[in-house]
């Protein structure tokens, strides 16, 4: 199958691929699945719910499966509901994501729920990134939803990353993590122009020895408005940190809620949020070192989303 | 290289003005040191932040090799060879020290960068990656600070307080670096901000402040013997008449 240069450009920059990539992958366009692969470890295919079933076997070590969404007709409004299943002892990487390229000025659309169950033993990182792009006035609207549920001893990393020309986002990452189980949550968001980002994050840690950190930096530029919630609910003898820090500019509008519920009173939760403008000493030090006051600025907000 | 002409700073509030330094006259030549000296608070940082254009001097002029620099702003001085090493140097949340010293420098090769840091102290292998967020220790941002400045091949370097949170072993090799890379440098000069009385000693020429003004500049060995006394004592006061050696 041969990819447009488009499909390429938006492919690369959710995913990073530049073409079809080896091992397991499945590309969705404008609603439908153009190319699906599996491979010896990680199996792809239609599940109950219609959506994607992915199922990566026990003890597979070191694969990854792309699953990335891209969106190029206008006015389409794309839902899917795909599941995966990370087998005992298997140690993946997932990368998913969405890239919606929209030139008119009608809105374009994806709703995305991803259902995960991390088996006992396994280690898994999933990585989202969202991007937007074209020339028309149209919307580009993302709304993921990300339920995983780790089991014991095991580990996950969620990482989620959107930068660019998503104007509406509502993120929902629900997560229950047993005993011994550990998960990080890493949020970068970076808003501007007239954009709306809306993120809730809530873990529940419900097994013993669990731990639970959710670490989010974000960036607010012009008109744009973020809503942050993180909440921690400590069931049991277990460990959660919150930690969000954002930048904000110009007419921006920042709102972060760190919640910690705890019903165990072994349980140890804290949070740290922080909200604030660029310094005027970072940008005094980049610019004795030859900066631009602009290029001090995107090298600040560049380091600070890393 | 650099001529101070009746160069002044006040700042206002409501209403009131105050003086901050006053008509400072002062050459700068390269191949030499320079040691400023003088109580806190009396205007030796200022004095540096003119310079480099973070704060505006209210009256006079300050030229670099014949140009009148003072409407240039921050990044223009930079690019015409001044650099300054802050008194604290600011932390920045996801950039690496690697990051840094390659804005600093953008033409250091790796290896360079790897020499630079051990020459001030750093192990590569243990900071290069490192964030220049909150987990490093003061000192450890002074040296990073100063690595800054020396990569900038600076006509003129000015280092503020750069013994300020330095363990001694590391202060000395530093001021070796820096007598190293300055004095008798055809090319450029440096200007050391410093309560220091081994670094002062080494310096071509030493000027106190005080009150905004220059109260005394000359040779070393006209200037050291007026203010070594003040200096001994003022160093054990703030260390609680300890002896520093």
């Amino acid at each position: 199958m041969n990819l447009e240069e488009l499909d390429k450009n938006l492919l690369n920059t959710i995913s990073d691929i530049k073409d079809i990539p080896k091992g397991a992958v499945n590309i969705r366009k404008d609603g439908q699945a153009i190319y699906r692969q599996s491979s010896p470890n990680i199996e792809i295919k239609t599940g109950e719910t219609g959506g994607l079933l992915v199922e990566i076997k026990p003890g597979t070590k070191n694969e990854t499966v792309h699953v990335p969404v891209i969106l190029t007709q206008t006015g389409l409004n794309d839902v899917v509901y795909n599941q995966f299943i990370v087998g005992e002892n298997a140690d993946a990487t997932i990368v998913a994501g969405c890239g919606i390229h929209n030139d008119s000025h009608g809105r374009s659309r994806h709703e995305g729920l991803h259902e995960i169950l991390v088996k006992e033993g396994a280690r898994l990182k999933y990585v989202e990134k969202h991007y937007g792009e074209g020339s028309g006035t149209g919307q580009k609207v993302l709304y993921p939803t990300t339920k995983i549920t780790v089991m014991k001893n095991a580990v996950a990393e969620i990482e989620t990353v959107q930068i660019k020309g998503v104007d509406d986002t509502v993120r929902i990452t629900e997560a229950y993590i047993h005993e011994k189980g550990s998960l990080k949550v890493v949020e970068r968001l970076m808003t501007h122009g007239e954009q709306n980002a809306v993120s809730e994050i809530k873990i529940n840690i419900e097994g013993q020895g669990g731990s639970g950190q959710i670490l989010s930096r974000s960036v607010a530029k012009d008109n744009s408005t973020q809503v942050f919630k993180a909440a921690l609910v400590g069931k049991n003898e277990c460990l959660g940190h919150v930690e969000c820090d954002a930048i904000i500019m110009d007419k921006a509008r920042i709102k972060a809620v760190p919640e910690l519920m705890a019903e165990d009173s072994n349980a140890v939760l804290t949070h740290e949020a922080a909200i604030g403008k660029i310094a005027g000493e970072q940008l005094i030090k980049l610019m004795s070192l030859g900066l631009t006051e602009g290029q001090a600025v995107d090298t600040i907000l560049e380091g600070f989303l890393k | 290289m650099l001529h101070l002409e009746n160069l002044s700073f006040s700042v206002h509030n409501n209403g009131d003005s105050k003086q901050i330094i006053s008509d400072i006259n002062l050459d700068i030549k390269r191949g030499k040191l320079y040691g400023i000296t003088g109580p806190n608070g009396g205007g030796k940082t200022t004095l540096a932040k003119v310079i480099m254009g973070i704060l505006t001097h209210t009256a006079g002029h300050i030229y670099l090799d014949g140009e009148d620099i003072s409407d240039k702003n921050i990044t223009e001085r930079a690019n015409l060879g001044i650099a300054y090493a802050f008194q604290q140097p600011p932390r920045f949340k996801g950039l690496t020290v690697e990051d840094l010293v390659k804005i600093a420098q953008p033409k250091l090769s790796n290896l360079s960068v790897r020499k630079r840091m051990r020459d001030v102290g750093l192990c590569p292998e243990d900071y290069l990656d490192r964030d220049m967020g909150s987990g490093l220790s003061g000192g450890e941002m002074k040296r990073i600070e100063i690595l800054q400045v020396l990569t900038r091949n600076a006509k003129l370097a000015i280092f503020d307080e750069p013994e300020a949170g330095v363990d001694l072993w590391t202060i000395q090799r530093l001021v070796d670096i820096i007598v190293g890379k300055y004095q008798n440098n055809p090319e450029a000069a440096a200007v050391l901000i410093t309560h220091n009385r081994n670094i002062l000693p080494i310096c071509d020429e030493i000027v106190v402040i005080e009150e905004g003004r220059i109260k005394h500049h000359g040779h070393r060995d006209e200037i050291w013997p007026i203010i070594r006394d003040d200096i001994v004592c003022q160093v054990q006061d703030t260390c609680r008449g300890e002896e520093i050696i």
